[in-house]
C-alpha cells in the first residue's frame, strides 16, 4: 500500500490557482523529488500535505486515510514533517528549543535530543545558542533536526541547497540518505535537479501547477526533463539537465535573504551566551 | 533629603500597581501583536466583579473573591480570544484595535447598567492602614508593599513560563512564526487563546488592587489604559520585566512632581513619558531584532 496518496489535487490562493489536479505517490522507504522552476507550484504542494494550505475532501491519503481539511497540527501529529522552505527557525530560541518544539505535539513518541545529536553532532556545542547565530549549513540541520524529532513516517523537505554550498549540500544530502535507510519515507523539493535526481528513486516534475514528467530517475532522459522543466522545446537542447545547479548565478538568490531570514519575536528575551 | 527619598519610595509602590495593570496588556502585545485597547475597562470590571462576588458570597476580604475572579476572567480571556479575537489577527494591526475598542465600549456601558455610575471602592481593611517602618525612617504602606510583592511574583511567575515550560516555548515559538509552530503540532489558536487567559488573570488582579487602592466608576478604564501603554512602552515592547520597571519610572515620575506641586502629579508622569519616547524611542528593554 503507498503511504501517500495525492490524487487530483488542486489548491488555490485567493484567486490564483497554484496547482490543478496534481497526482503524486510515495510507497513507504521511497524517496522522491520533486523538480520545476520558480512558481512552478513545488513549495504549495508541500504545503498543502502538511496542512498550511487548505486542500479538500480525499485527495490527500496518507496511511490510508484522508488528511485533507486537518489542521497542520493533526498532520504533523499523524506522522507527516516538513522541513519548511528558508528553513522558517524560531528566531528566539535557542538552537535546543528549535529542535523541542519540532517534538511538540509529540512528547511520548518523539526521539530524544540525544538521538538528534548523533545525527548532527556539531549541533550539541551549540544547544544553548540562538539559532540565529549559527552559519547557513548548521541552520538547515536544526531545521531537519526539528522535523525529524517527531519521528515522522514520511519527511518533506523543501529547497534544503537554497543558498548553501555544493559542499555543505552534500553532506546534508548524505546524513539524508542516512534518514533514509531508517526506513523514513522522503519528498525533497529542488531546485538543483542534478542532486534530486541523483538521490530520489522517482522524480516528479512540476510546471505551472501540472504534473509535466514523472518516472524513475535513472530511466528519465535529460533532455525529457529539460523540456517538462522549462515547458518548452529547446533547439540548443544538447542533453543537458536544466542549468539550476545551486552554483549558478542569480538564480533564487533575490529570495535567499528573505526567506530565510528568521522571523522576529516580541520578546526582548532572557540574554543568551 | 528624605523627604526625596519618600517620593521616590512612594513611587516605586505606586509604580508596581502601574506594572501591575499593564502585565497582561504587554504578554498580549508580545505574544500575538494585539493592543487590546479595552485593558482597562476589563481591569474596571473586575473590581465591579469583586465587589459583587464579596457582597454576593459574604466574604470578609476583597482579596478572597480572587479565588473565583481568578479562574473566572481566565475563562473570559479564553473564550473572547478563541471567539473573537484570533479572527481578527493578522497583518492588519487595525482589525483588534477596532474590536477591542468596540469591546471597551461594550463594557463601560454594561458597567453603568449594572452599577450605576456611583464611584465604589474595595474596602481592604486593616492592610489599608498598616505600615511599615523601614530604614532611614521611612515608611511604607502594607498594602503598597504587598502590591510590589505581588507584581514581581507575576512577572516572575510569568517569565518562568515563557522560559521554561513548553507552554512558554509554544508562545514564544507561536509568536516567532505562526504558520511553522502549528506545522511542529502546536495548536496555535488554542495556545493564543491560553496567552489571553493568563492575561486576563493578571488583569483580575489588577481589578482588585486597584479597587482596593482607589475607587473606581465605570469610567475610570481608559484613564487606566493610559498609564498601562506608558508603562508597557517606557520598558520596551514585549519585554515583561521592562514593563514593570516602566511602571516604575512612570509611579516615582508622579510622585517627584507630586511634591513640586500636587497638580503636577499626572502631567509630570505624561512628560517623564514623553521623554523618555523621545531620547529612547525603543523602550529601556528593546526586542534583539525588529
Amino acid at each position: 500500500m503507498k503511504l501517500l496518496t495525492v490524487s487530483n489535487l488542486n489548491a488555490t490562493y485567493g484567486d490564483f490557482q497554484a496547482l490543478y489536479g496534481v497526482c503524486l505517490e510515495a510507497a513507504e522507504g521511497e524517496a522522491i523529488a520533486v523538480i520545476g522552476a520558480n512558481g512552478a507550484g513545488k513549495s504549495t504542494l508541500l504545503n498543502t500535505i502538511a496542512g498550511s494550505v487548505a486542500s479538500k475532501g480525499d485527495a490527500i491519503r496518507f496511511a490510508g486515510e484522508p488528511i485533507g481539511g486537518l489542521h497542520p497540527w493533526q498532520i504533523v501529529a499523524r506522522g507527516i514533517a516538513l522541513v519548511p522552505e528558508g528553513r522558517r527557525l524560531f528566531a528566539s530560541l535557542t538552537v535546543e528549543e528549535n529542535l523541542l518544539m519540532g517534538a511538540y505535539s509529540r512528547s511520548r513518541d518523539a526521539h530524544s535530543l540525544d538521538e538528534i545529536y548523533k545525527i548532527f553532532p556539531q549541533l550539541r556545542s551549540r544547544a544553548r545558542q540562538s539559532s540565529l547565530s549559527l552559519s547557513g549549513g548548521e541552520q538547515q540541520m536544526v531545521a531537519i533536526g526539528r522535523a525529524l524529532i517527531s519521528k515522522p513516517r514520511l519527511l518533506m523537505c523543501d529547497e534544503l541547497s537554497l543558498g548553501l554550498a555544493p559542499k555543505i549540500v552534500g553532506e546534508i544530502y548524505e546524513t539524508l540518505a542516512l534518514i533514509r535507510e531508517r526506513g523514513v519515507t522522503l519528498i525533497v523539493v529542488e531546485q538543483n535537479v542534478r542532486q534530486a535526481m541523483a538521490f530520489a528513486d522517482r522524480v516528479y516534475c512540476l510546471q505551472e501547477g501540472r504534473v509535466s514528467l514523472e518516472g524513475i530517475s535513472t530511466q528519465l532522459h535529460p533532455d525529457q526533463v529539460s523540456r517538462a522543466y522549462f515547458g518548452i522545446r529547446q533547439n540548443q537542447s544538447q542533453g543537458d539537465l536544466p542549468d539550476l545547479d545551486s552554483g549558478s548565478p542569480g538564480v533564487r538568490s533575490d529570495f535567499n535573504s528573505e526567506a530565510s531570514g528568521p522571523t522576529n519575536s516580541g520578546f526582548a528575551g532572557e540574554g543568551r551566551a | 533629603m528624605s523627604g526625596w527619598m519618600d517620593s521616590i519610595l512612594q513611587g516605586l509602590l505606586l509604580g508596581a500597581i502601574y506594572g501591575l495593570f499593564a502585565t497582561g496588556l504587554s504578554l498580549v502585545f508580545g505574544v500575538m501583536r494585539l493592543v487590546n485597547v479595552a485593558h482597562g475597562d476589563l481591569i474596571v470590571l473586575s473590581a465591579f466583579l469583586a465587589l459583587w462576588i464579596e457582597k454576593a458570597l459574604g466574604l470578609p476580604s476583597p482579596f478572597l473573591t480572587l479565588i473565583v475572579l481568578l479562574p473566572l476572567m481566565f475563562l473570559v480571556g479564553y473564550v473572547l480570544q478563541r471567539t473573537i479575537l484570533n479572527k481578527a489577527l493578522g497583518e492588519d494591526i487595525l482589525r483588534p484595535v477596532l474590536i477591542t475598542f468596540g469591546l471597551s465600549v461594550i463594557v463601560q456601558n454594561g458597567l453603568l447598567e449594572a452599577f450605576s455610575a456611583n464611584p465604589q471602592k474595595l474596602i481592604g481593611g486593616r492592610l489599608e492602614t498598616a505600615s511599615v517602618h523601614l530604614p532611614g525612617g521611612l515608611m511604607a504602606g502594607a498594602f503598597p508593599l504587598l502590591t510590589l510583592a505581588v507584581s514581581v511574583a507575576v512577572i516572575g511567575l510569568m517569565q518562568w513560563t515563557l522560559y521554561r515550560t513548553a507552554l512558554g516555548r509554544a508562545l514564544r515559538a507561536t509568536s516567532d512564526d505562526r504558520q511553522t509552530a502549528a506545522m511542529m503540532g502546536v495548536k496555535t489558536p488554542h495556545v493564543f487563546a491560553l496567552a489571553t487567559g493568563i492575561a486576563l488573570a493578571t488583569v483580575a488582579l489588577a481589578g482588585v488592587f486597584t479597587g482596593v487602592r482607589a475607587s473606581f466608576d465605570a469610567f475610570s478604564g481608559p484613564d487606566w489604559l493610559i498609564f498601562a501603554f506608558e508603562a508597557v512602552i517606557i520598558g520596551g515592547l514585549g519585554s515583561l520585566w521592562g514593563t514593570l520597571a516602566g511602571g516604575i519610572t512612570l509611579g516615582i515620575a508622579q510622585t517627584v512632581g507630586a511634591r513640586f506641586s500636587p497638580a503636577w502629579q499626572l502631567l509630570s508622569g505624561h512628560l517623564a513619558f514623553l521623554v523618555i519616547l523621545v531620547l529612547l524611542p525603543r523602550g529601556f528593554f528593546p526586542r534583539r531584532v525588529d
